[in-house]
């Protein structure tokens, strides 16, 4: 059963955003990891670079499928978590430690539209 | 299957050699080349014997599973039989010791050949002219794509830029549009499994250039409303595009141009029998309404010549019409996709396949796909969940086992297992996990040329593996078992790939 940590905020597409102050860090949930299987390669935009909510943002590739990411909030990218470049399988061994971006929010008002951990939950049941 | 896992490199020695030759009157290359263009050392080849060769390549293709050593289900893929009397048909000299670049009139054989399959491609699939100048399916995607965007510019028509895809579409269809510079748009799917009208007319607009569509769609179902969506593409300005990938089922039966579609492909290597994957290469012939003529690619064959009299030995006191490469409109064609006119060879063997099977009998290769696609299909649904149980065309998919052996302290049996489980029995896995609509996606496609025996055999086999998965999952969790290689490690194999002699030297 896929985990999912309370506290984030997730989007229909399964990143899951986690506010601190006007930032946010976005990543992949346990249960996109696990659908997806083992991740190869993950393509992630660069710092300075501005992402738009419901427009992808980047690439997951496993052995079984290259998937988008999706962006759930809109921003100006902070920094990127370089780890992922060599050991993109971080993102299979805990998804929720392993974040990809870190974003400033534009419009904090986008995360209303996300849904919390239980909502999440029964999405993906 | 018998395991052989040497190298080339494994076997040379310095100095060996399979050949002689006379010492060349050509003056040496330490003197005749400028020293700065000559190379430091010698290149890193095998030096090897003429028999260690054979060895080497007779034992590796011993290693390979092809239609010629066992049924292939590989959905979306159409492995049907390739019937040898093609390969002797292309292998005849006068075909097969042409030169692309030999004057027309000299080819008036291989000119024949185009016209012949153009008029054959167009009464099996309702479009008027056929290009053969794309060398695979996905090129044939491209220029269709080009075709579309020629016409729209060649009337002045400039803001036409989107394509609407479905999200049942094969992958290629949106990198098509993209490579061609279009933006893509998603259709949903109904809960059918079909294109959504209502989530499609929001879509439509002045800026539409087409929609890309694929039917039956890669669940293996027809799309029932595509009367009513070429009209709705058509009134907003927009083409039809036809995915050929799954024209097997229809052929004979149902013909796109008569649905509406006004721009095709069609992979010879799939529904018309010539060798495909890395038997190829591939053909993808493109094939368009007759209002699109002129924004084909060129070169194009003209002149219709009438086959019979082509074909027979009186041929040659008959005065044929010259078949040439016509002439082309630069304000409406898509250009040149291609250096010369596509793989002949290819087309060729497919050619020589519609000859062979006839008019009468090409009517038989839908319906007999689709039989034996659901023939399959109902045998196998008390063990296989089918999430869409409609009668389907020529291929179908599964979502996994319906008892996967899951318990208390074990992992169930996925879809992976099951084909991996499979190539114990001598079978070709199935496509798995496409389309992504489902999570456990088994697509299987036996194509009209298997025999009832082969489909029993496999039906048997998938409920021995079913049976295996409630017992004791595990024992396809370990599978294959009795392949030279059991489970490759695809994830270091994709980070790290080591695909030649220097990188193993590397390691």
């Amino acid at each position: 059963m896929a985990k999912v940590e309370t506290g984030l905020k997730y989007a229909e597409t399964h990143e899951w955003v986690k506010v601190e102050g006007e930032f946010a860090f976005i990543g992949i949930s346990d249960y996109a990891q696990h659908e997806l299987g083992d991740v190869v390669y993950v393509d992630l935009p660069s710092e300075g670079e501005y992402i738009t909510k419901g427009e992808d943002f980047g690439a997951v590739e496993s052995t079984k499928a290259a998937s988008d990411l999706i962006a759930p909030v809109s921003g100006c990218v902070e920094e990127v978590n370089t780890a992922l470049d060599d050991t993109p399988e971080l993102l299979n061994e805990d998804p929720y430690a392993n974040w990809m971006l870190k974003v400033k929010l534009a419009d904090a008002s986008e995360l209303d539209s996300l849904m919390d951990a239980p909502a999440y939950e029964a999405f993906c049941k | 299957m018998r395991y052989y896992d040497h190298l080339i490199f494994d076997y040379s020695k310095s100095g060996r050699c399979g050949y002689t030759l006379p010492k060349a009157a050509a003056p040496e290359v330490s003197t005749a080349v400028p020293e700065g263009l000559r190379r430091a050392s010698a290149p890193a080849l095998p030096e090897v014997s003429e028999v260690d060769v054979v060895r080497h390549y007779t034992n590796l293709s011993q290693m390979n599973f092809g239609v010629d050593t066992g049924f292939y289900p590989l959905g979306s893929c159409t492995m049907k039989y390739n019937p040898k009397i093609n390969e002797e048909v292309a292998a005849l000299p006068a075909f097969a010791a042409i030169h692309p670049l030999q004057p027309v009139e000299t080819v008036q054989g291989v000119q024949a050949v185009y016209a012949g399959m153009e008029q054959m491609l167009s009464a099996i699939t309702g479009m008027a002219y056929f290009t053969f100048n794309p060398c695979a399916g996905a090129h044939g995607e491209l220029t269709g794509l080009m075709i579309m965007r020629a016409w729209h510019r060649s009337r002045g028509d400039m803001g036409r830029t989107k394509v609407i895809v479905p999200d049942s579409a094969h992958g290629t269809n949106p990198a098509s549009a993209a490579v061609c510079g279009l933006d893509v748009v998603v259709v949903k799917s109904n809960a059918d499994g079909l294109v959504d009208v209502e989530d499609l007319k929001p879509l439509l607009g002045p800026d539409l250039a087409g929609i890309m569509m694929t039917n039956p769609n890669t669940l293996g179902l027809f799309e029932r409303d595509i009367k009513q969506i070429a009209a709705l593409v058509h009134e907003a300005g927009g083409l039809l595009y036809y995915d050929g990938a799954n024209m097997n089922p229809l052929i004979g039966k149902v013909r796109p141009g008569d649905m509406g579609f006004d721009i095709m492909h069609l992979n010879l290597h799939k529904s018309f029998s010539t060798p495909h994957g890395g038997g190829g290469p591939g053909s993808g012939p493109v094939g368009v309404a007759a209002f699109l003529k002129d924004c084909l690619p060129y070169p194009h064959t003209e002149g219709q010549q009438d086959n019979e009299t082509t074909g027979s030995s009186a041929g040659c006191t008959q005065r044929v019409d010259l078949l040439t490469c016509g002439p082309f409109d630069p304000q409406k064609t898509a250009g040149r996709v291609s250096a010369h006119m596509g793989n002949f060879g290819v087309i060729l063997r497919a050619y020589a396949w519609l000859l062979t099977i006839g008019r009468q009998h090409v009517r038989e290769v839908g319906p007999i796909a689709t039989l034996n696609a659901n023939y399959i299909k109902e045998l196998l649904r008390d063990a296989y969940k089918l999430p869409i149980p409609s009668v389907c065309k020529h291929e179908f998919v599964f979502d996994g086992l319906i008892n996967d052996g899951a318990r208390e302290g074990k992992e169930g049996a996925t879809t992976l297992d099951v084909a991996k489980r499979l190539l114990d029995f001598g079978f070709h896995a199935p496509t798995i996990y496409f389309p992504l609509l489902f999570h456990q996606a088994l697509m299987i496609e036996p194509t009209e040329t298997e025999s009832k025996e082969t489909l029993d055999a496999f039906i048997d086999v998938m409920h021995r593996i079913a049976a295996e998965a409630a017992e004791d999952p595990d024992i396809l969790h370990a599978a294959p078992h009795a392949c030279p290689i059991s489970r490759p490690d695809d994830t270091t194999a994709a980070k790290h790939p080591v695909i030649n002699w220097a990188d193993l030297q590397a390691e």
